[in-house]
């Protein structure tokens, strides 16, 4: 809302909870948004708006930046002219992810200042002054989310930030500024620590809010609140934590930062001397305490067995009270499991039939791994099924490397598997090698979002399509077949066997619609035909 | 204390409405003036994996997370997710379960998240209207009549449906005095 609210000219990202809705969100209020192959592509794109001096926003999910880290690195020298915000939604307790990674540690090694909101409104309000604090000091900002933020909603005034109207978008060359060559990126860097410097300046003595009971109202100009309580306790806190601990110590001192890189580090130290036990309450990484503790300052951290997982109001009530006893392991849920019907069912039956060594991705047919199927046998990140089979193909015996086959989804492939492909082609292993695509015709695990295989646009609207077996054999592959796994599981099974006895290079395209999307894929397919009135 | 929220847990597999039923929920305390916050996770769970959803209401509501044994009330909408939600439900607390509904009477399998809120708005002091304009607002119009219908059957006090009563005990009438003073 309030990327529309700020006129953003364009929302790039892919999807990934727990950031998906922000796209989706912006485009039905009216926005324009685009799923873009990857986060690297989707950033640059947002760089390219900030030079013309309109504003970008940029969604993914925290291994998301991991992708998009190339470009993050260098744009933080370059001067834009609009505003550039990249959303880095965290998933600490890992409900959909593969890794806890917590991101604030970009911020620190890019050199991006960051926002870090608690809630539905601050995401709002900090949305607004991340896009103030880009334009003032011309450099992307980091709004750090995770998933307690994300998925959940808590009530939202609009109106509450102010901030100047876009600038009308304009190219002007600036050499010096954009051309990230050695000679300018040296100058660059030195300014970079300056703009850094001014603004951990500015986080420390300005627009910070004095409040005895955090209301609302009072919010609108702080990006860190302080809330006078007990002399005896004092917290420094952000993000999600502040609510548990609002919650579980209401009579404690709490310094709550909003804006965490670069760390206001006079308030802090301020705070912490103002305070009998002073002690930092942050999920993830024990980043905040660090900080602190560079600087000199003396604070308590929580236990390292809390950097797992989620924090919420019982388990910041034990790091208060210093209770390292077990915690109470929550019952198991029911795993989540491939749909009755799913066409990556056949494909996975016919694999573990064949006895393979399946090297896998990130999506839905991740639930491979699992019974009944239990036919993947690695998972590192998005696109590496490729990589990672043809390193066992290239070291394993000939009798084994022949059984490895790579496999991921649609999406997945054009995320980053074309430079898997590539990489095939250019590097075959002795054996052969077998790669199956599962196209299934949508981004399937975050639930159902469009790609450059579908052919349309985020809003689902027909546009230019990658047709995955043109690509393969146009970069070399001579063995390319297409098929449906679910009509004929024996023929697919059948052809993966071949596909495997030949020493040469093999694509199988399994295709077939997903089959919650079918609907859906079927009507979007009948409005793009209807000629336009 | 007046300033605890009221804590509701809703649970459930992927596909049943768990994310519905607690937004049509959040839905009508916000229509209410109260402060609220719900939180979720998914991700995996749309592959029909266990959900959960928390909502609190109240004048004040900070975490967004029920804490772990302070649920007001666990509303499940899988009978063998109850087990799983157990630890959510505090002592005074009271388990809504599909077996409260007479499943045979739900015009539709699926409604059955809105039939046990049906249930749960025994318990709370919202108008029904409100409950059934919040149910207008978080649900396509072709299934407004199927989901007032299974919400009545849950409610057991719907239009045609009058002399159905309340089924209460002791340790319901406690909790609803104990929400009612907090209300």
């Amino acid at each position: 809302m309030a990327a529309f609210e700020a006129e953003v000219r364009l929302g790039t990202g892919y999807p990934g909870t727990p950031s998906t809705e922000i796209l989706e969100t912006f485009q039905k209020l009216g926005g324009r948004a685009q799923w873009s192959p990857n986060e690297k592509v989707a950033l640059e794109v947002g760089v390219g708006v900030a030079f013309a001096g309109a504003r970008a926003l940029v969604t993914m999910k925290h291994v998301g930046l991991n992708v998009a880290a190339d470009p993050l690195f260098t744009v933080a020298y370059t001067r834009l002219d609009g505003a550039l915000i990249i959303v880095s939604a965290d998933d600490p307790g890992m409900a959909s992810s593969q890794n806890e990674q917590d991101n604030r540690r970009y911020a620190v090694a890019a050199g991006v200042p960051m926002l870090e909101p608690a809630d539905s409104q601050e995401a709002y309000e900090f949305t607004l002054r991340a896009i103030e604090i880009s334009e003032r000091w011309q450099l992307p900002v980091l709004l750090r989310m995770t998933t307690r933020v994300c998925h959940s909603k808590t009530i939202v005034r609009r109106g509450t930030v102010a901030i100047p109207p876009p600038h009308t978008p304009h190219f002007e060359h600036d050499f010096p500024s954009r051309v990230m060559i050695p000679a300018y990126a040296k100058p660059a860097h030195r300014r970079l620590r300056q703009r850094l410097a001014e603004i951990a300046a500015w986080n420390d003595e300005a627009e910070n809010v004095e409040t005895e009971n955090g209301e609302a109202e009072n919010r609108k100009t702080g990006l860190n609140q302080l809330i006078t309580g007990s002399k005896s306790l004092g917290i420094i806190t952000s993000g999600v934590a502040f609510q548990h601990v609002r919650e579980v110590a209401p009579e404690a001192s709490i310094l709550k930062l909003g804006l965490t890189y670069p760390l206001p580090i006079e308030l802090m130290r301020k705070f912490a001397a103002g305070v009998e036990r002073c002690v930092v309450i942050e999920e993830g990484d024990p980043y905040l305490v660090e900080g602190a503790r560079t600087a000199g300052i003396q604070v308590e951290g929580k236990p390292e067995s809390f950097r797992f997982g989620e924090l919420n109001t019982a388990r910041v009530r034990r790091i208060l009270e210093g209770d390292t006893s077990p915690e109470p392991k929550p019952a198991p849920g029911k795993p989540p499991a491939l749909c009755p019907g799913c066409p990556h069912r056949s494909v996975y039956a016919a694999l573990k039939e064949l006895d393979c060594i399946v090297a896998g991705d990130i999506g839905c047919y991740s639930l491979g791994v699992l019974p009944p199927f239990e036919a993947m046998d690695t998972l590192v990140c998005m696109g590496a099924a490729i990589g990672v089979g043809l390193g066992l193909r290239h070291s394993l015996p000939p009798a084994e490397a022949k059984r490895v086959v790579s496999v991921l989804g649609d999406s997945t492939f054009v995320h980053s598997g074309i430079t898997g492909l590539v990489e095939m082609v250019y590097n075959p292993p002795a054996s052969g090698h077998v790669l199956v695509i599962l196209d299934n015709g949508t981004t399937a695990m975050t639930g159902m979002q469009e790609h450059p295989g579908t052919g349309r646009t985020l809003s689902h609207a027909k546009t230019g399509k990658v047709v995955f077996e043109d690509l393969a054999r146009s970069v070399g592959v001579r063995n390319v077949h297409v098929i449906d796994p679910a009509q004929d599981p024996g023929k697919f099974q059948k052809l993966i066997q071949e596909c495997l006895d030949l020493p040469e290079l093999s694509v199988v395209i399994a295709r077939r619609d997903c089959l919650l999307a079918t609907r859906a894929i079927r009507e979007y397919e009948r409005c793009n035909e209807q000629p336009a009135n | 204390m007046s300033s605890q929220p009221t804590n509701v847990v809703i649970a459930g597999l992927g596909g049943q409405g768990v994310l519905k039923a607690s937004a049509i929920l959040a839905d009508v305390a916000f229509s209410a003036g109260w402060d609220v916050k719900k939180s979720e996770l998914h991700g995996m769970s749309q592959r029909g994996g266990s959900v959960s959803s928390d909502v609190r209401f109240g004048e004040r509501v900070f975490s967004p997370m029920v804490p772990p044994g302070k649920a007001d009330f666990l509303l499940v909408i899988a009978s063998d997710q109850i087990a799983v939600n157990w630890a959510a439900l505090g002592r005074d607390g009271l388990l809504i379960a599909p077996s409260q509904v007479d499943e045979s009477a739900l015009p539709n399998q699926k409604s059955m998240n809105v039939a046990l809120l049906g249930v749960l708005s025994r318990y709370l002091r919202f108008p029904v209207e409100a409950w059934i304009s919040a149910l207008q607002r978080n649900l396509p119009e072709k299934l407004h009549e199927v989901n007032f219908q299974s919400f009545y059957l849950g409610r057991g006090d719907g239009p045609g449906n009058q002399q159905t009563s309340l089924r209460t005990d002791g340790q319901t009438d406690r909790l609803t005095d104990k929400l009612t003073n907090r209300l």
